[in-house]
């Protein structure tokens, strides 16, 4: 049975140069014509009910535009969108929160926008409060909330809401790691209650692991559609800007593989933005299958948006022989990283000193951000050294 | 979850307003309506300590200072206070929903973008509002008419909640359609603000309404175009319910007409503007699906 049909849908914004709005610019431009964008192109698809489905794409690419259309938000252009059963579309946390109300009353106030009856949010509210870690805060004005505390407000309340059909746009990504491995849980549990997701996300690794189905989008029409893996794979060559089909993200004789690669933050955390001139350290777990003698590991940073390697560094450079082993961690700390904000993949190698045979290379397999300052406004860990001098 | 399976289907077409159905949808979302009002009013009077008093001292107000300026100059109608009071009041309710409800959709950009809900609540939301204000002032006027021994004329009375369904029937009916107007064109709010001015002075309520069917006598065309103003009928209902008396202590301040002509006038301002309503809300409606879109 499908819960979510979508046929054929197509939407069309008309984008004025300058919108007359008003009924003088309206007179005195009639002539001024707007110019078409398709944000959504004949797009079909069908989510299953029960299952959860990825939807992936660029920025721009029609993802939101596409669950605004599915939650009756925007009106299509043409097609059709069928719907069966209760539906609650979460396209932004805390819609509605006015900051002169207290975290109780914007709860209440937010929970009836997402369908929630007054009864329903009775007997959720200490759920949600404790959910959001808010105890003590909830009789204030959310004015004084910082924004991590309003959206974990904002979330608390999202998850208790019980459609049969959950539309979720990039929410997931809030709050720190511990409270999105809560949010995860909380699918994993309305997954277990049979409830049908559609869930909206830049975060490729989740779509695997939670998503049953993906599509990705491009410039408004469905790029690929299928099992998650499939689907994200090609999300990653088109990000790579690879339209080469032959493209290999990982290949070598694997004598020595790369177990694990994690990028450490400086507070400990392997995921989240880093902070430009903050240190960070690549750390790769190696494993040797067979007796490798000369084994050399290197990393290369790469520019996401040129593809321009920006730093690389290998073990030998350091004066590191690493000789026959079983496993080892490499780690290779950078300090300050002194480029501009934005998104950059590391690449990873294993290969022999001498000969230059590849063991195994991991091509543009890992990302991360460099952010200039903390986007959530909170505390932010700042290591201060004391020291007192005898003078 | 739900026991039966709702399907909605979603197209191109603009949607079509069934009355029948749609109440049923609205009732569904009453409670977003009522947090909605209770969100108004909450953030309306927080930080202030003495809270909805604010909105009751208001007409205690001007019941005191035309108590006190009636004695020192003679406004020509006896027992002025009770007079305006009972007008003004009916006023306010109809250019406070329609100046906020007009905006509703605009001001709620954020919501209208990011959450699918019925738009009508909006401005729903904001007559719901003005009509809080109106019952507890009404509260204040009727105490007042009580205690001061100005007293109640009972069969006039009963055109009070003829008058107040009026009221609010022609509120909503033009609230609506401004709301959806003024997503698309931001002239409408302002052109409302200066029509709204022209509109109080054209409507007997600081001055009798006597006076005017004194000036209009014989002339026929412009008493007519007076007459067409549906706010003439309600205010001037309003009135004869509160105010009661045609003639006070010999002078002339009401219309020179029976109860009955005056319910009938009601009566057909009310039928034409639930009419009317019913276009106006699927005008709204069908526009309500290019909203998000606009803003």
């Amino acid at each position: 049975m499908t819960a979510i049909e979508v046929q054929d849908l197509s939407k069309r914004f008309r984008v004025f140069r300058d919108k007359p709005t008003s009924l003088k610019q309206r007179l005195l431009t009639s002539h001024a014509r707007p110019e078409d964008f398709w944000a959504l192109r004949d797009v079909s698809l069908d989510v299953h009910e029960g299952s959860t489905f990825g939807l992936i794409g660029h920025n721009g690419s029609g993802k939101t535009t596409l669950l605004k259309c599915v939650a009756g938000i925007l009106r299509p252009t043409a097609g059709l969108v069928r719907q069966r059963g209760r539906l609650a579309a979460l396209l932004e946390l805390g819609a509605g929160f006015h900051p002169e109300l207290t975290g109780r009353e914007n709860a209440y106030l937010n929970a009836a926008f997402l369908g929630l009856s007054r009864k329903d949010t009775d007997r959720a509210y200490e759920d949600i409060v404790a959910f959001a870690e808010l105890e003590d805060f909830m009789d204030n004005q959310v004015k004084f909330y910082s924004s991590g505390m309003l959206v974990r407000l904002g979330f608390a309340i999202a998850v208790h809401v019980e459609p049969d059909i959950l539309l979720v746009d990039e929410v997931l990504a809030v709050g720190d790691e511990a409270f999105q491995a809560k949010c995860l849980d909380r699918v994993r549990e309305f997954q277990r209650q049979g409830r049908t997701i559609v869930l909206v996300t830049h975060a490729l690794d989740t779509v695997i692991e939670i998503c049953d189905r993906a599509a990705m989008l491009d410039h408004g029409r469905v790029h690929a559609i299928g099992a998650p893996a499939d689907v994200v794979r090609e999300m990653r060559y088109v990000l790579l800007g690879v339209s080469d089909p032959n493209f290999v993200p990982e290949e070598g004789t694997r004598e020595a593989e790369i177990v694990e690669v994690q990028v450490v933050r400086s507070n400990g955390a392997s995921t989240g933005p880093i902070l430009r001139k903050d240190r960070f350290t690549i750390q790769v777990d190696v494993r040797q299958n067979e007796p490798v003698d000369d084994l050399d590991v290197d990393f290369q940073i790469l520019d996401g948006a040129t593809n321009y390697p920006v730093l690389e560094r290998r073990t030998s450079q350091a004066g590191f022989a690493l000789g026959r082993f079983d496993k080892k961690r490499v780690r290779f700390r950078v300090d300050a990283f002194p480029y501009e904000p934005g998104k950059y993949w590391i690449t990873i190698g294993l290969s022999d000193r001498s000969t230059g045979h590849l063991y195994h290379v991991q091509t543009q397999r890992y990302l991360f951000e460099i952010v200039d300052a903390p986007r959530v406004q909170e505390r932010v860990d700042v290591s201060v050294e004391v020291e007192v001098e005898d003078l | 979850m739900a026991a039966t399976v709702q399907t909605v289907e979603r197209t191109s077409e603009p949607p079509r307003l069934r009355v029948g159905e749609r109440l049923r949808v609205l009732a569904a979302h009453r409670e977003i309506l009522a947090n909605l009002i209770r969100k108004e009013l909450k953030v309306k009077y927080a930080a202030s300590v003495l809270g909805a008093v604010w909105s009751l001292l208001n007409p205690l107000v001007y019941l005191a200072v035309f108590t006190f300026v009636t004695r020192v100059l003679d406004s020509g109608v006896p027992n002025y206070p009770v007079y305006l009071l009972s007008g003004l009041l009916a006023w306010n309710l109809f250019s406070a929903a329609v100046t906020a409800g007009s905006r509703s959709v605009l001001d709620n950009g954020n919501l209208v973008k990011k959450v699918a809900f019925p738009r009508e609540i909006l401005p729903l939301a904001s007559i719901g509002v003005a009509l809080v204000d109106y019952l507890l002032q009404s509260a204040v006027l009727l105490v007042f008419i009580v205690v001061t021994g100005y007293g109640l004329h009972l069969p006039e009375l009963a055109l009070l909640p003829l008058a107040f369904l009026a009221l609010v029937v022609f509120t909503t009916m033009l609230t609506l359609p401004l709301a959806a107007l003024n997503v698309r064109y931001r002239d409408v709010w302002h052109l409302l603000n200066i029509a709204l001015i022209v509109w109080f002075w054209v409507t007997p309520i600081v001055y009798p309404s006597a006076l005017v069917q004194d000036q209009l006598a014989g002339r026929d065309l412009l008493g007519f175009l007076y007459f067409l103003n549906p706010m003439v009928a309600v205010v001037e209902g309003m009135h004869r319910a509160l105010y009661g008396t045609v003639v006070a202590d010999g002078t002339p301040v009401l219309f020179d007409v029976s109860l009955g002509w005056l319910a009938g006038v009601l009566l057909a301002v009310l039928v034409a503007s639930l009419v009317l309503l019913r276009l106006a809300w699927g005008a709204f409606f069908s526009r309500s699906g290019d909203f998000a879109e606009e803003l």
